[in-house]
C-alpha cells in the first residue's frame, strides 16, 4: 500500500513506540502536522520556542531512557533547535530531531526559510540525514532510532523536504538495520576484565568515579555491588550525581571544580581509580597532569574514543557499564580497606566543605537542603547551569537513581525549565523540582506557557540573587571584584507567574523556606517560589581553573581576597 | 619539529556528504590532514579513502577512534607499519625550449614517467610513484621552470593477500 511521506513518518514513529513529541509547526512541516491529526497515540506538545522542544526531548530522554523526539520547521525553526541538540549530544542523550526542509527543487537556492541544517548539525549529532525521497523515510527512521539508542547514546537529526512529506511510496518498516560501519561493543574484553579485577584486589586505596554512563546503562545495582564487595568509596561526577545513593556509607559525593574537598583529596591520594562511564572532563579532573598522580587507572566506557583521550589509562575496558560490571563483580574478591576508609572519614571530619552558616540570612544552600528535607529526597531535581546547579548537586541528598538531571557538557543556561517539562511528561507521578537561577530562567521563561497548557505540576525554585551568579563569582575571585555585566534586573517573578496562571510565593527569610516548600508540595498544580537569596554567596569548595584537584579553595572568610593558587589562572 | 606520518585507509559508504563528514571531523578536532584521496572500490556502494595524517601516536590513535565513530565509515586500518604499496600520481607542466626538450625527455625516461602533452613552450609529464620519487623528479625539473603541478595525494594498499 502506498502512503505519503508524512504518513510514513507517523507510522514509523508509531512502530518505534513514540508516545510524545515536542515541537513547533511551520510551513515546511504542515503536511506532517496535518497527518498527525490521525495519530492520537502520538501526543504533540507545543512549545513556545524550538530550543524548548529540544531541551524537553532531552529531559524526557534522560528521565525515561527512551529516545526523546522534537521537531521544528526549516530555517529559523531548525537553527533554534541547535543549542538543544548540542546539549543533548555532549551529554549522550538520545534525542531525535526532525526538521522540515524546503521542497527539493528549492534546495541550494537560498529559498525562503532554507538552511543547510544537516551541515550545521554535523558536529553535534551522532549521525544525521536528509531524506531525499519518501521511499527512504522508513529506513532512515529505523536507522535513526537504532543509532540514537545503542552504543554511546546520541542525537540524530532527520531533515525532510516539504515535498517528500507529500510524495507517495510503498511503506515497509524494516525489521533490521543494515549499517556495516556501526557495531557498538557491549561486552568488555574478558582478559581486560580479569586484569582489572586483579588490580582491584591488589589496591590499598582505591576509589570509584561514577559517571553518567552508570545512569544511562542502569547499572546502579552493579556499581553498588562492586563498591560493597570490595569496600571501595564512590565519588560521582556532576552528571554521575544520583548514580550511587548518597546516604550510603561509601558515598563520597562529587569531585571536580566544585566537588567536595575530601572527594578531591581521595582521588589525589588513591592508588587505584576505577573510572566508570565518565569521560575525564576538565571540570572533573582539574589540570590533568596533576590528576590522580599516584593511581593506576581502570577506565570502563562504551565509547572507545573516550579511552586515553584525556588521561593515560592502565586498563581500558570498552563496553556497556552494566555488562562489564556484572563480569567484574564475579571476579573481584571481598576486601575491607579499613585504613583507607578511616583516612577518608578523618578527611571528611577535617574538611566539612559544605557546612553552611547559621543565622537568618537566606542562603541558597539552605533552600536546597530544605527541598531535600521536605521531599525526603523523593523528587527529581532538574537544574540549569551556574551556582544553583552546583548547590543542587552538593546539598541535596540523592538516594534515588537518576534523580538529578542537569546540563553538564555544554553547560546550557535555560535548560532547566524545558527539561523539567520533558522530565515531568516522562515521569508524571513523580515530584519534579526545577531549580533555576534568575538569569537562566529568563532564557527560556516562555515555556511556562507550555507547562501550564499541558497541566504539568512542576515546582519551580528560583535562586534569585540579582546576578549572573557564577560569572559574578569568577569576577570576584579572578577579576578584582569588577562586576561587569553581571548585575541582573529580573522581572517580578510573582507577576510573571500570575500572568501565566501559576501560583507563586516570594521568600526572603530562612524561616519562611520550609513552609513555602510545603505549600508548593501541597498545591495541586505548578508552583513557583522566588527565593531572594544572599546576592554575593559563592560556591565552595572550588578548584580554580588551571589548578589541580589538590589545590582546592575551601570556604574562605567571606569577602576576603582569595590568593591565587598557581599563577596559571586562565581559560574561563 | 616534523611529526611522523601515518597512513590510514578507510572504507566508507558511498553516500553524498561522506567526504565532508570525514574532513570536517579532522578540522573540528584540530587534526592535520596531509593528504586525502578518495575513489570507488571493487565493492558496490563502498569507497576507499587513503588519509595521510601527521602527529604523535596518541594523536593518531585518537584520529582513528574518532573516525571509527563516523557511522558511514565501514572499516578502518592504520597501515603505517604494514608492508605496503604507496603510490601518488602527479602531473607536472615544465617550461621547455627547443634546446632542452630532449634533456627533459631523458630525465622523464629515467623516471619511467610519460609525457602526456607537448606544446610549443611546455611539456606535461605524468608520473606515478611514491612520494620520494615524485619529489626527486620535481627537484630535477625545477631547474627548467615548473609552470603547474597537480598531485593526487597518496594511495596505499598492503602487499600480499591481507586485505586492508
Amino acid at each position: 500500500m502506498k502512503l505519503t511521506g508524512a504518513q510514513i513518518v507517523c507510522e514509523s514513529l508509531a512502530r518505534e513506540g513514540v508516545e510524545v513529541m515536542f515541537g513547533f509547526p511551520g510551513g515546511t512541516l504542515l503536511p506532517f502536522y496535518d497527518t498527525l491529526r490521525h495519530y492520537p497515540q502520538l501526543r504533540h506538545i507545543l512549545v513556545r520556542h524550538e530550543q524548548g522542544a529540544a531541551h524537553a526531548a532531552d529531559g524526557y530522554a534522560r528521565a525515561t531512557g527512551r529516545p526523546g523526539l522534537c521537531c521544528a520547521t526549516s530555517g529559523p525553526g531548525a537553527t533554534n533547535l541547535v543549542t538543544g541538540i548540542a546539549n543533548a549530544y555532549l551529554d549522550s542523550s538520545p534525542v531525535i530531531a526532525m526538521t522540515g526542509q524546503v521542497a527539493r527543487p528549492f534546495i541550494g537556492k537560498d529559498a525562503f526559510q532554507e538552511i543547510d541544517i544537516t551541515g550545521i548539525t554535523l558536529p553535534i549529532t551522532k549521525h544525521n540525514y536528509i531524506a531525499l525521497s519518501a521511499a527512504d523515510l522508513a529506513r532512515i527512521f529505523k536507522e535513526a532510532f537504532y543509532i540514537a539508542t545503542t552504543g554511546r547514546l546520541g542525537t540524530v537529526l532527520i531533515d525532510i523536504p516539504r515535498d517528500v512529506f507529500i510524495e507517495e511510496a510503498e511503506f515497509h518498516y524494516p525489521v533490521k538495520v543494515d549499517l556495516p560501519g556501526y557495531k557498538p561493543i557491549l561486552r568488555g574484553h574478558p582478559a581486560q576484565i580479569r586484569k582489572a579485577a586483579q588490580l582491584i584486589d591488589r589496591a590499598k586505596c582505591p576509589v570509584i568515579i561514577s559517571g553518567r554512563g552508570v545512569i544511562i546503562s542502569g547499572a546502579h545495582q552493579e556499581i553498588r555491588e562492586l563498591a560493597e564487595k570490595a569496600q571501595i568509596p564512590v565519588i560521582t561526577t556532576l552528571l554521575g550525581t544520583s548514580s550511587f545513593p548518597e546516604n550510603h556509607m561509601l558515598s563520597l559525593g562529587m569531585l571536580g571544580m566544585h566537588g567536595l574537598a575530601y572527594a578531591n583529596m581521595a582521588v589525589t591520594h588513591a592508588d587505584l581509580v576505577i573510572a566508570i562511564g565518565m569521560r575525564f572532563d576538565d571540570r572533573a579532573t582539574g589540570i590533568v597532569s596533576g590528576f590522580a598522580p599516584k593511581a593506576s587507572i581502570i577506565h570502563i566506557d562504551i565509547d572507545p574514543a573516550e579511552i586515553g583521550k584525556n588521561v593515560r589509562v592502565d586498563v581500558p575496558i570498552v563496553g556497556d557499564v552494566k555488562h562489564v560490571l556484572r563480569e567484574l563483580n564475579k571476579q573481584v574478591t571481598n576486601q575491607t580497606h579499613v585504613g583507607w576508609i578511616q583516612q577518608l572519614e578523618q578527611w571528611r571530619q577535617e574538611h566539612p566543605s559544605i557546612d553552611i552558616r547559621g543565622g537568618e540570612e537566606l542562603l541558597p544552600q539552605y533552600v536546597i537542603r530544605s527541598i531535600c528535607e521536605v521531599t525526603n529526597s523523593d523528587a527529581t531535581i532538574v537544574t540549569g547551569v551556574g551556582q544553583h546547579q552546583m548547590w543542587s548537586a552538593q546539598h541535596f541528598c540523592y538516594k534515588k537513581p537518576n534523580s538529578f538531571i542537569s546540563s553538564g557538557g555544554l553547560g546550557t543556561m535555560g535548560f532547566e525549565l524545558p527539561a523539567a517539562i520533558g522530565v515531568k511528561v516522562g515521569r508524571p507521578e513523580e515530584t519534579v523540582w526545577c531549580v533555576a537561577g534568575d538569569g537562566g530562567i529568563q532564557m527560556t521563561i516562555q515555556e511556562l506557557a507550555t507547562m501550564v497548557q499541558e497541566r504539568l505540576a512542576i515546582k519551580i525554585a528560583i535562586m534569585n540573587n540579582g546576578y549572573l551568579g557564577m560569572v559574578r563569582q569568577w569576577q570576584e575571585l579572578f577579576y578584582g571584584r569588577r562586576y561587569v555585566a553581571t548585575p541582573l534586573m529580573g522581572p517580578d517573578f510573582l507577576k510573571i507567574a500570575d500572568a501565566y496562571g501559576i501560583s507563586a510565593l516570594r521568600v526572603k527569610k530562612r524561616s519562611e523556606v520550609i513552609p513555602a516548600i510545603q505549600r508548593a508540595m501541597e498545591h495541586d498544580g505548578p508552583f513557583l517560589i522566588d527565593f531572594m537569596v544572599e546576592p554575593e554567596e559563592s560556591v565552595y569548595p572550588m578548584v580554580p581553573p588551571g589548578a589541580t584537584l589538590a589545590q582546592v579553595i575551601e570556604c574562605p572568610k567571606r569577602k576576603a581576597a582569595v590568593p591565587s593558587t598557581s599563577g596559571t589562572v586562565s581559560n574561563i | 619539529m616534523t611529526q611522523p606520518k601515518h597512513t590510514i585507509v578507510a572504507l566508507v559508504a558511498d553516500r553524498p556528504g561522506v567526504l565532508n563528514r570525514v574532513a570536517s571531523l579532522f578540522r573540528r578536532r584540530g587534526f592535520n590532514i596531509e593528504s586525502i584521496a578518495v575513489g570507488r572500490t571493487e565493492m558496490k556502494g563502498v569507497s576507499r579513502m587513503t588519509i595521510v595524517v601527521s602527529g604523535d601516536t596518541a594523536t593518531v590513535e585518537q584520529v582513528r577512534k574518532q573516525l571509527d565513530k563516523v557511522i558511514d565509515v565501514i572499516k578502518l586500518s592504520d597501515i603505517t607499519d604494514e608492508d605496503r604499496v604507496d603510490r601518488e600520481l602527479a602531473l607536472i607542466k615544465v617550461k621547455t625550449t627547443p634546446q632542452n626538450r630532449s634533456e627533459i625527455m631523458q630525465i622523464v625516461d629515467i623516471f619511467r614517467a610519460n609525457i602526456v602533452d607537448v606544446a610549443a613552450e611546455s611539456v606535461t609529464v605524468e608520473v606515478t610513484g611514491d612520494e620520494d620519487k615524485i619529489s626527486s623528479l620535481l627537484n630535477l625539473l625545477r631547474d627548467f621552470g615548473i609552470k603547474e603541478v597537480a598531485r593526487t595525494g597518496r594511495l596505499a594498499m598492503t602487499r600480499g593477500t591481507v586485505p586492508t
